[in-house]
């Protein structure tokens, strides 16, 4: 398997050998690097957005961006937080990871990898070259209902539906890869209830992935066609229906939004055992409560539509089954509380990061809750609340739960130990920023801010100011992490096998930095460890 | 110097908003409106339910996160307990949720059953968005008219200071009647919007094609605002709802003053038919118009703003034939922004603003069209 | 070596998502089905509806509004001539909505019904409607088109008041002529 990865001969340009060996490789960890680099690139773009829709809602008044230009920073932010820093973000770990945490020498399907990882700056390049259009970028907001971005939509959207297309395709070619490797590739003795939660997570989410991706390829496709050939699935005039664009949409963008919180829910399972030093507690429900909450995303589509007019029998359905939501969610809330429960606590910063996604996640995890309740979601829907409650979720789920697992396996990554002091300055100030930024949100939105418009009434302007300020500081917290992780890449304290003391896995078990081929012989596993 | 003014007196305020003043809209800025129906009143106390039974909950979590963090850190508790699973826990937090859940879902479902009843109204409107106003249509009156945002362009333009209502203010409010149950039909011309009023409770997107329903009763008459909260493009932030609930005889006697006004306004249009109007009488009448209707997405100077919203100078339209032009300002276009005026404006605003585009931007066609030409292109 | 087995739990996962990409498809015959079940958004039938269930045994009445909605960029007028109508449930009845082409040129228009409150759409039974056909009009032309329905007597209790509301929108055609202007000469 590993052959692949042979360097590429060095007579040739440097330059010209460097671009080839990252263009070529296929080697698993190289992949994850390039995905990991990726993500942080976009998140800094998709951050420069956010930046710029929070400098226009600093006051009240049209200052910076005109209306226009705003629509399109807010859905260029979404679609690339979300396509492109948070999903990449997590594949990459998953390269990185996966194989070292289950004993296998590479990802299965290699040079699908590096095809799969490939597409992806292709695909990031059509999507924001439609800043520089005529018309302007896509102005739809990432949720892109129809008929706004079919009939109405500028035409750079066939760019962002070829865009959304290639992602897609990218991320289903990872699904498959991942769940291909944990199938075939398991070292032996490792049982499917011995895999690392985080291997575990991220085979349910690959499963999510490989479900949905499709459905949102076929929207788009629907899209496409209404757009240029006449058909009219989400026209009213030829017979169609805008509101069952939503419907498909939903069904993809639910599970879409678990997508990007379980393997953070596996990093946090990870993370926390080793800083309790104590094992994890209620393993399996842990697995399973996973597993229903992927299930569950399936039929909880329709809480995103209560105000469109649907059936009283639909609303009390979705209302129900996405209430039922807090039973598996609250478990694994639990479950962490009572690892940390009368174990061996330090906070190094992964701890620190972990610990902080809980507790805000949590948050978050209640808004959503208060969000299910169909009366009063009539008041939230479609306020600053639920963008609120979805960055609480988000933020501290998908970018807190990456920027844990890097603090974690940076050490084993490239051999050296990160700043400890810089990485705790990190996590307070990202912390103190974060919440400035989006708990004001609950209010402005409870109080009867709309979300997604660049301007707004008198009564609402000291909390977004306070947004505003909390979005800046929350910026440069960023810029303060990138430095953390290059000064690590340089040098620093050289980091030992094992890292942490606290630490089980196999991952830890190969030197650090890991070497460029690990496990080409299978690992053997300590019968009696298990779960 | 004077942000930082700015950013002591926003401390402040809030720091008042948090010792429990009061915003001008009455109600604490930081929680969900009480509003004035029924409705609002138990929506809001149903979101006091679930916010503090997620209260709750997260003292208990928290506490014990809290707690654990500090009584079992490493310094204090050197060595770890080697437990990893509890069945009869496990089972009761799962348990324990589920009873929780069930004692916020029947209240919630109660609720709903009568949000959903939209039988035996008083009375019926039809609402229509279209980008980005709305239109109000009194089915059984025969009366409708559009209601457009009021705030000048200098307020947004931070070049006028900003009134009390800033965004929330319209030309011509809804009106409806105290104390009767009001029956709102809701849809759109082009995009999806959606009509808010968090006083009265009352969300519901307009879908084109569709139409949707919901109701309000309000006890209470006064002035009520909202917004728009489908993002439905560029406009999205500026169509403001404003509400204004009477006592019930006093809205038939509006009734009966609108249908006045609708005969003076047909008498005033005769009028305009039979006179012929000069260029300079139109012209100012036209700008005033555009800059009202046309100036959000052509811009003022009518150089538009790109592919999306063409420019008005030098086109083909506004400066090529004058019966194309009367049809694209009269019927839009379909499938792009552009919008059907006829039901909107009157002959005359019809007239002057189509001769102002013909003679302004650096078009100069020299063409006066009169009231009369659109009275018959109609 | 695992070559085997890999490409096997490739080609199943490959085949996993094509299903999805064929499952999206196919949610839209699903949600049409469903709409007509449900009544979701109002929508009607297409098709005329046969006189089975006519009958003029019930005492309940309902009352229903008509509306009308003009698509973008189609000259038209269009207004239901009554207004407002009260039906005996189960009885046979026609009202008629009045057009007119303002363009100097043939237009052609698809009105699109829209029942609220959405769940009472499957019980007016349309017989004859202009929705379920294209409409032509020649220049200048005014027109009365029929609307024959009744209400089927399975309306649940609680509904008393029906809106039906059409929005005729341009069809192809008559959105060249919108565009290319054909307004009668003065």
């Amino acid at each position: 398997m590993s052959a692949h990865a042979e360097s590429v001969p060095s007579q040739r340009h440097p330059l010209v050998a460097f671009a080839l060996r990252w263009l070529l490789t296929t080697n698993h960890k190289e992949i994850g690097s390039l995905y990991l680099w990726l993500s942080f690139g976009l998140f800094f773009i998709g951050g420069l957005m956010a930046m710029g829709i929070r400098l226009e809602l600093f006051r009240p008044g049209i200052e910076f961006f005109d209306p226009e230009f705003y629509n399109q920073l807010l859905t260029l932010h979404g679609l690339i937080m979300v396509f492109g820093a948070v999903m990449p973000a997590f594949v990459g770990l998953a390269n990185w990871m996966v194989p070292l945490m289950i004993g296998a020498p590479d990802m299965a399907l290699p040079r699908m990898n590096n095809f799969s990882f490939w597409i992806l700056p292709f695909a990031f390049a059509l999507l924001i070259s439609s800043l520089f259009m005529d018309g302007g970028a896509p102005n739809f907001g990432w949720t892109f209902y129809a008929p706004l971005s079919t009939t109405y939509g500028p035409p750079s959207t066939d760019f962002f539906i070829l865009g959304v297309h290639l992602m897609g395709i990218s991320s289903i070619m990872g699904a498959i890869n991942i769940i291909v490797t944990i199938a075939n590739m398991r070292a032996p003795g490792m049982t499917l209830m011995r895999m690392p939660l985080f291997v575990w997570t991220w085979l349910i989410t690959a499963f999510l992935l490989i479900m949905v991706m499709p459905v949102l390829a076929g929207v788009v496709t629907m899209m496409l066609t209404d757009r240029h050939f006449g058909t009219s699935f989400f026209e009213a005039s030829g017979g169609g229906d805008p509101v069952m664009f939503q419907h498909i949409f939903w069904f993809f963008g639910h599970p879409e939004v678990y997508i990007m919180i379980l393997p953070g829910f596996g990093i946090a399972s990870q993370i926390i055992p080793t800083f309790s030093r104590k094992k994890l507690f209620g393993y399996h429900s842990m697995v399973y409560a996973t597993a229903s909450i992927a299930i569950l995303s399936f039929i909880v589509w329709g809480h995103h539509m209560f105000t469109t007019g649907m059936p009283l029998v639909a609303e009390l359905f979705f209302m129900f089954a996405t209430m039922l939501i807090a039973v598996p969610t609250g478990v694994k809330v639990f479950n962490w509380v009572a690892t940390m429960w009368r174990g061996s606590i330090t906070f190094e910063t992964p701890m620190l990061f972990a610990v902080g996604f809980v507790m805000m996640f949590t948050i978050g995890g209640f808004s959503g809750l208060m969000l299910a309740l169909v009366p009063p979601d009539v008041q939230y829907h479609d306020t600053m609340f639920v963008v609120a409650h979805f960055h609480y979720v988000l933020y501290p789920g998908a970018i807190f739960g990456t920027m844990a697992a890097v603090y974690y396996w940076l050490p084993k990554w490239c051999g050296h130990m990160y700043d400890e002091r810089l990485g705790k300055l990190h996590f307070w100030t990202a912390t103190f920023a974060v919440n400035l930024t989006f708990f004001p949100m609950h209010f402005t939105g409870l109080a009867g801010m709309p979300r997604r418009i660049p301007d707004y009434s008198l009564q609402f302007a000291d909390f977004n100011m306070l947004s505003s300020i909390g979005a800046g500081l929350l910026g440069l917290t960023q810029i303060l992490f990138l430095f953390i992780v290059i000064k690590t890449i340089r040098g620093g304290k050289e980091a030992s096998a094992r890292v942490w003391e606290g630490a089980e896995g196999l991952e830890w078990t190969v030197p650090s930095p890991a070497p460029h081929h690990t496990f080409e012989e299978p690992p053997v596993l300590d019968p009696e460890a298990s779960h | 110097m004077k942000s930082l003014a700015g950013g002591l007196k926003s401390g402040l305020s809030i720091l008042a908003l948090w010792v429990g003043a009061r915003d001008a809209w009455g109600a604490a800025a930081i929680d969900m409106r009480e509003g004035v129906t029924e409705m609002s009143s138990r929506i809001q106390a149903l979101h006091h339910l679930s916010l503090w039974i997620c209260v709750g909950v997260g003292i208990v979590v928290f506490g014990a996160m809290f707690y654990t963090m500090f009584a079992h850190h490493r310094s204090r508790h050197p060595t770890p307990a080697k437990f990893s699973d509890n069945l009869l826990v496990e089972i009761i937090w799962t348990l324990i949720p589920v009873v929780i859940l069930v004692s916020m879902a029947i209240p919630a479902t109660r609720a709903l059953i009568e949000i959903e009843d939209n039988s035996d109204a008083d009375l019926t409107v039809l609402v229509t968005g279209s980008q980005w106003k709305w239109h109000y249509e009194y089915v059984d009156f025969g009366i409708s008219y559009y209601s457009n945002i009021a705030t000048p362009q200098a307020q947004i333009d931070n070049l006028e200071p900003k009134g009390e209502h800033y965004l929330l203010e319209v030309d011509n409010a809804l009106v409806i009647p105290a104390d009767r149950k009001v029956r709102f039909l809701m849809t759109a011309d082009d995009v999806i919007h959606s009509w808010w009023i968090p006083d009265f409770a009352v969300k519901q997107d307009a879908i084109p094609g569709y139409i949707n329903e919901s109701w309000v009763n309000v006890p209470v008459p006064g002035r009520y605002r909202g917004q728009c909260t489908e993002l439905c493009g560029m406009g999205h932030g500026f169509m403001p709802i404003e509400v204004e609930v009477r006592p019930a005889d006093e809205f038939n006697a509006w009734i009966e003053d609108q249908r006045l006004a609708n005969e003076l306004a047909g008498e005033a249009a005769v009028a305009a038919r039979a006179k012929t109007w000069s260029i300079d009488e139109l012209l100012p009448i036209g700008q005033e118009v555009y800059l009202k209707h046309c100036a959000t997405c052509h811009e003022p100077d009518g150089s538009g703003q790109g592919i999306k919203y063409p420019a008005l100078a030098g086109s083909e339209i506004a400066g090529g034939d004058m019966n194309a032009h009367l049809d694209r300002v009269l019927n839009g276009k379909a499938d792009t922004e552009m919008q059907a005026w006829a039901p909107q404006l009157s002959d005359l605003e019809l007239a002057a603003v189509i001769t102002y585009e013909r003679n302004s931007f650096g078009n100069s066609t020299g063409d006066i069209i009169q009231p009369l030409t659109v009275y018959e292109a109609r | 070596m695992n070559r085997q087995r890999n490409g096997k739990h490739t080609l199943l996962l490959v085949g996993l998502a094509a299903g999805m990409f064929a499952f999206a498809f196919s949610l839209v015959p699903l949600y049409n089905i469903f709409c007509e079940i449900t009544g979701l958004n109002g929508k009607t039938s297409t098709t005329p509806s046969t006189l089975a269930d006519v009958n003029n045994e019930s005492s309940r009445h309902v009352t229903l509004h008509f509306m009308a909605k003009v698509g973008r960029g189609l000259p038209w007028d269009v207004r239901p001539v009554q207004e407002q109508l009260t039906v005996r449930v189960g009885e046979m009845q026609t009202t008629h909505y009045y057009a007119r082409n303002r363009a100097d040129n043939v237009t052609a228009g698809q009105a699109v019904p829209s029942v609220a409150p959405g769940r009472a759409a499957q019980y007016l039974k349309k017989v004859e409607c202009f929705c379920f056909t294209r409409q032509e009009l020649s220049a200048g032309q005014e027109t009365n088109m029929p609307v024959r329905f009744f209400v089927s007597p399975d309306l649940p209790e609680d509904i008393n008041t029906l809106s039906l509301s059409y929005t005729v929108f341009p069809q192809q055609g008559s959105d060249v002529v919108a565009q290319t202007g054909g307004m009668p000469d003065e």
